[in-house]
């Protein structure tokens, strides 16, 4: 595995909101909380701790440290009372993945059928979809730097289809 | 004899000897060489026995399309039967062994059926089902069984050692296909940018221009590929694969290709094999041409191969097949073996041509060189036993009276040559047949197309019917530029190559040899080498009134083996033509299908096989349960403990103990894979009304209800239970298999039929680990755990509440799947094994032990409550399970409601949920089970009127109890009936209420 290094992240805290994300009430709350600006379709943004990723055409992810989900959760609901919305935490629900390494883009693309090229996919871009038999979504953190959320269960599955993917000689060298 | 010649051979390296054995014998190869070229050049003519009549068979090609040459490789765990030698790229230490023979491929007693093949007509397999009974069971099915296939199977404990792989890859451009057509096209396609990945299917680029004679560019063929493929790699934009074939071609540019990479390595790292899954814009096959074999008695002999096999054996692996080759052909093209062969020092006896003219260049330039040209000859059969030893002559205009022997030691054979239009047509391409070079070329105004309505496949180069190097080029240049524009990608014109190859004249279809050959010549002249189909064959079953190509390929077998009729398709569709009188565009083709050639069955799998096989969902507590004891079973994709043994303890013990300590003191179930589904917004209740058949807008926050949800058709598929949170929001249980499926569902509804309710969802079923602690104690461990007042005023029964119990944040529901006192505790899924571990430590002298899944279904069953996949199966209705008191009798409308109200579902006789009590109280029911009553029916069978839905062992109260769905149950109270399970074995059971245990329901409402 010289070519890609994948660690599992700490605990991460996630949230799940779904409203109408062309409200600006509710867009000033996520980029209040964030400090980013608001997700186009398929982005994700980032400042400092904090993200928001664009999930569906109704749904947004945000990730922040762990410690301050639970509070940010009340924190969100109680700024959005007047919008019909759902927020949730998720952040026990997902299992976090880093991997990072020239030939990152190649072992991703042994499971998840999109274009991971790096004429299609860069830092900035999230994609929900699947690794190998389940579903996950991954993001660029740098250009060799991606991450990628599994549901907890299949946590196994995930790590032991990356290290099987990352297996030294492996890698088409397609990209 | 064939032997390596002393010099030549563009694709062997003879300074890298490799050794290889075959059926024993070691033997030496070249670098580059295929098995094939290895085999041949070691005198090995003959290489295996035909399937049918267990002929002797040699090499006929030298590509994908060889029929005979199919070889058991390797050995142990790597051992793979019917791998083709003419793609077998020679490895040092490779082991091959000839197939379809016994005792050995030069004495073989299977021979025999070649002389009783009077008895094997077209269609034997079919015929022998008109005879007796008996004599398919008997006789035929033992001989056919005993002669099918051709490799060995691979040991039964043999497991594959290699790994595999997918990879999923997007580009603007495929282009399938690496000679000059290939390559010309993707110059062209990539000129303007455009992302372009060419695959090819052999490990060297070029393909036919390394053999034959065409200079491009003033330089010789195989210099041009050289100059071309250095150039293509300097493109940014432009990848080359080897060793990659083009498998499949899909709907919206879906494409399989099939890349062996460790074939011709064993034991180098990375995987064997790679299934690349492309998404291409446009696609263009420059997949070339196959060459036609001619249709002669004895055409099958060791020894008879297509000339441009010959060309390829002599130019690209420096092999001679044979001193002396009897050229035989219908074509000009079929001219250049023989300049191959006068060029490799080897004799060419004779060039029978069955034009009755020919005045061609390439045939004016053989003449030059003083070789015996005949025009309007042919062969009336080739002659000897396991090997060719002469050419028998003749008229090709007669019936075969031989007018002199030739002696040779190789017949080069030329019908003319038959793009291939496999990938072309696997998505719909369709043909045209082209009179004039007599073959099936793709037509361009009918194309694959894609969503758009455009096409989205094209073709180059020989591919498209462009015979002749200089049309192939001129038409993959403007192939390559075509796609570029149609993306908006177009470049500068590059200068197209110039091709400097004589010119061909016109070629002459020739399907049968001679023209008017007889019964006995046509049963020998063969058309399927693989399958043995002969033209009389064909001829038979045109006869027999098979006259759709499709019937006949069935009838006969023609093109069913495994090179999938590559030889024999057009020649066979042409014999029909002929027999039903019909010209040839009127029979057609058969369908092509993908694979283009066989791929493996590890490619197809990739990563998926052992660990990576199926994923196994786990929970939060699923290391402790592994770590202490627990027997698994497979829950929907999960897996969870079917009970948790005991050191020395039998699973069945451990589920009666299970079952009694929960009943008597108190038991912990990880109960996480439950569905959790969040829904919440303003109409968040009146969506729950619609989706539930009870009333959920009822129920008061803090409060849970028992709720179930049926199909439109009115069906029970999920049930669980509902607390509701707050005004505007929800948690939905579902079954464990049922999470997605719900959550899907309530998705669907809401997005395709109810989008004006203001209801979000959100699958929070992997956030929490939820516990169960279920007993008459169950209480006294969560007070002991503390932070939360679970008294029977604070938390009654169907009640939930929320704080920290230990410190850990937690939900706890007050609902009951046992009819015990019972606690559902949700705790954050990264928590769950701690709270799991404080719930054991804090009831350990209270008697606390965990449970499994069988000891739930058990104590559910003394309930009499329902399992979704037992009592129902999809045709199941709330009423038939006496749950019609969730069935709400107010509400306008909810998912099944209508269905429900239609006679049938209302009919008094169907199934109704009963228990059943077993006359014999420890005699147990098999699941399953069907009672059965009164006359048997008219075909003989019992009169089945329902089945064993749950059938225990109650160690609770010590008897067997089952539950049914019985026919008219509900008023079968106190009926005994009667379930046969075996010869002359019925166990009687009397129809009691499901409810075995608690009626009242005292021992939850503590």
């Amino acid at each position: 595995m010289s070519e890609v290094t994948i660690t599992r992240a700490p605990a991460t805290g996630m949230i799940t909101l779904r409203g109408d994300l062309s409200n600006v009430a509710l867009q000033t709350a996520v980029t209040t909380l964030t400090g980013t600006g608001f997700p186009q379709q398929r982005e994700i943004l980032h400042e400092g701790e904090r993200s928001v990723a664009w999930m569906a055409p109704d749904e947004l992810l945000l990730l922040l440290p762990h410690a301050e989900a639970q509070a940010t959760v009340a924190q969100l609901s109680q700024s959005l009372t007047d919008i019909p919305h759902l927020v949730a935490e998720v952040s026990d629900a997902r299992s976090l993945f880093r991997l990072s390494g020239p030939g990152v883009r190649e072992v991703l693309a042994k499971g998840a059928p999109i274009d991971l090229s790096p004429m299609a996919f860069q830092p900035r871009h999230i994609r929900r979809t699947r690794l190998g038999q389940v579903a996950a979504a991954l993001w660029m953190v740098d250009a060799d730097t991606f991450c990628l959320i599994c549901f907890r269960s299949v946590t196994e599955y995930v790590d032991t289809f990356l290290a099987t993917a990352a297996r030294e000689g492996s890698l088409p060298n397609h990209f | 004899m064939s032997t390596r010649l002393a010099t030549g051979g563009v694709l062997i390296d003879r300074t890298a000897p490799v050794h290889f054995t075959f059926n024993g014998q070691k033997h030496r190869a070249f670098q580059g060489d295929t098995l094939a070229s290895a085999l041949l050049a070691n005198g090995h003519r003959m290489v295996g026995r035909s399937f049918k009549y267990h002929r002797p068979r040699g090499l006929v090609a030298a590509g994908v399309e060889e029929p005979n040459a199919l070889m058991n490789l390797g050995f142990g765990d790597t051992f793979e039967p019917n791998q083709r030698a003419t793609t077998t790229e020679v490895f040092e230490g490779l082991t091959a062994r000839s197939q379809n023979h016994w005792p050995s491929l030069r004495f073989d007693v299977g021979a025999i059926n070649a002389r009783l093949s009077r008895f094997l007509p077209a269609g034997f397999y079919y015929k022998t089902f008109l005879q007796p009974r008996a004599a398919w069971k008997h006789l035929f099915e033992p001989v056919i069984r005993q002669s099918a296939g051709l490799g060995a199977a691979p040991a039964a404990e043999a497991r594959d050692p290699d790994t595999y792989e997918h990879f999923y890859a997007y580009t603007d451009v495929l282009v399938i296909g690496g000679g000059v057509a290939g390559l010309t096209a993707a110059r062209g396609a990539a000129g303007g940018g455009a992302q372009v990945l060419l695959i090819e299917q052999t490990a060297a680029l070029g393909g036919r221009a390394l053999v034959d004679g065409a200079q491009i560019d003033g330089l010789e063929g195989p210099d041009w590929v050289a100059r071309t493929g250095a150039g293509l790699d300097q493109l940014p934009n432009l990848r080359v694969r080897t060793r990659t074939m083009g498998a499949g071609i899909y709907d919206h540019g879906y494409v399989l290709a099939y890349e062996r990479l460790t074939d011709h390595a064993p034991g180098a790292p990375g995987p064997r094999h790679r299934l690349w899954r492309i998404r291409a814009k446009h696609i263009i096959t420059a997949t070339g041409a196959i060459e036609r074999p001619l249709a002669f008695a004895g055409n099958d002999l060791p020894g008879v191969m297509l000339a441009s096999a010959v060309r390829d054996y002599v130019g690209l692996y420096g092999v001679s097949p044979g001193d002396r080759t009897v050229l035989v052909t219908n074509n000009d093209d079929a001219y250049r073996t023989a300049l191959t062969l006068l060029d490799a020092g080897l004799t060419v006896p004779a060039i029978l041509d069955a034009r009755p003219q020919v005045t061609g260049a390439l045939p004016d330039e053989l003449r030059a060189r003083g070789v015996r040209v005949e025009a309007g000859r042919g062969l009336a059969k080739a002659m000897g036993t396991t090997h060719v030893t002469h050419a028998a002559v003749c008229a090709q205009a007669g019936e075969g009276a031989v007018l002199e022997t030739i002696a040779c030691e190789c017949i080069a054979m030329s019908g003319g040559w038959s793009p291939a239009v496999h990938l072309w047509s696997h998505c719909g391409g369709k043909l045209t047949w082209d009179d004039a070079q007599a073959l099936f070329r793709p037509d361009p105004a009918r194309a694959p197309t894609g969503a758009d309505g455009k096409p989205f496949v094209s073709t180059a180069g020989a591919a498209s019917g462009a015979l002749h190097a200089t049309e192939a080029v001129e038409d993959a240049a403007k192939a390559g530029q075509t796609v570029a524009a149609s993306l908006g990608q177009d470049g500068p014109e590059p200068a197209l190559a110039a091709v400097n190859a004589p010119p061909e004249a016109p070629i002459k279809p020739v399907w049968l040899m001679p023209q008017g050959a007889g019964t006995e010549l046509r049963a020998k002249a063969f058309l399927d080498f693989q399958n043995d189909v002969k033209v009389s064959d064909v001829q038979l079953a045109a006869q027999e009134g098979f006259e759709s190509v499709e019937h006949a390929k069935r009838y006969t077998t023609l093109g069913m083996a495994t090179d999938q009729g590559k030889l024999s398709n057009i020649n066979g569709l042409a014999i029909l033509s002929d027999a039903l009188g019909q010209p040839i565009p009127q029979t057609g083709t058969t369908t092509f299908r993908p694979p283009y050639t066989p791929i493996s069955m590890g490619g197809i799998a990739g990563e998926a096989r052992g660990a990576l096989f199926k994923p196994t969902r786990k929970t939060p507590i699923d290391t402790w349960l592994d770590a202490n004891g627990a027997h698994w079973e497979p829950v929907a994709d999960w897996r969870r403990p079917y009970a948790i043994r005991r050191q020395g303890e039998s699973v069945a013990s451990a589920v009666r103990r299970e079952i009694l300590n929960t009943r008597g003191n108190v038991g912990l179930l990880d109960a996480s894979t439950l569905g959790k589904i969040l829904v919440k917004g303003p109409d968040a209740a009146k969506f729950l009304d619609l989706i539930y058949t009870n009333m959920m807008s009822s129920l008061k926050p803090g409060r849970c209800r028992y709720g179930l949800m049926c199909t439109e058709n009115g069906f029970l598929f999920d049930d669980g239970v509902v607390a509701r949170l707050s005004e505007d929001s929800f948690l939905c249980h579902t079954t464990s298999g049922g999470s997605d499926r719900v959550h899907g569902w309530m998705e669907e509804w809401l997005q395709t039929e109810w989008w004006d309710l203001q209801v979000y969802t959100a699958n929070l079923t992997e956030q929490f680990a939820q516990i169960a602690v279920v007993g008459p104690k169950a209480r006294q461990v969560l007070e002991r755990l503390g932070g939360l007042d679970v008294s029977r005023d604070a938390l009654p029964f169907m009640g939930w509440a929320e704080g920290s119990l230990s410190q850990i944040p937690a939900r706890v529901f007050r609902i009951s799947f046992s009819g015990e006192l019972s606690y559902e505790v949700a705790v954050p899924a990264g928590r769950g094994l701690e709270f799991w571990e404080k719930c054991l430590d804090a009831g350990a002298d209270l008697g606390i032990q965990p449970y499994g899944t069988e000891a739930l279904h058990v104590m559910r069953a003394e309930k009499g409550f329902i399992m979704i996949g037992d009592e129902t199966d999809g045709t199941v209705t709330p009423h038939d399970l006496n749950l019609s008191w969730a069935v709400s009798k107010k509400k306008d409308d909810f998912i099944g409601k209508r269905a429900m109200e239609r006679s049938y579902l209302n009919a008094p006789d169907r199934k109704q949920l009963v228990g059943l009590a077993t006359l014999e109280s420890k005699t147990v029911l098999p699941d399953g089970a069907h009672a059965v009553e009164g006359a048997k029916k008219v075909n003989g069978m019992e009169n089945m009127i329902g089945h064993v839905t749950s059938t225990y062992y109650s160690p609770t109260l010590d008897r067997s109890i089952a539950m049914g769905l019985i026919k008219g149950g509900a008023r079968r109270m106190g009926q005994i009936l009667e379930f046969p399970v075996d010869k002359g074995v019925t166990i009687k059971a009397r129809v009691v209420d499901p409810v075995f245990l608690d009626k009242e329901g005292a021992r939850q409402d503590v």
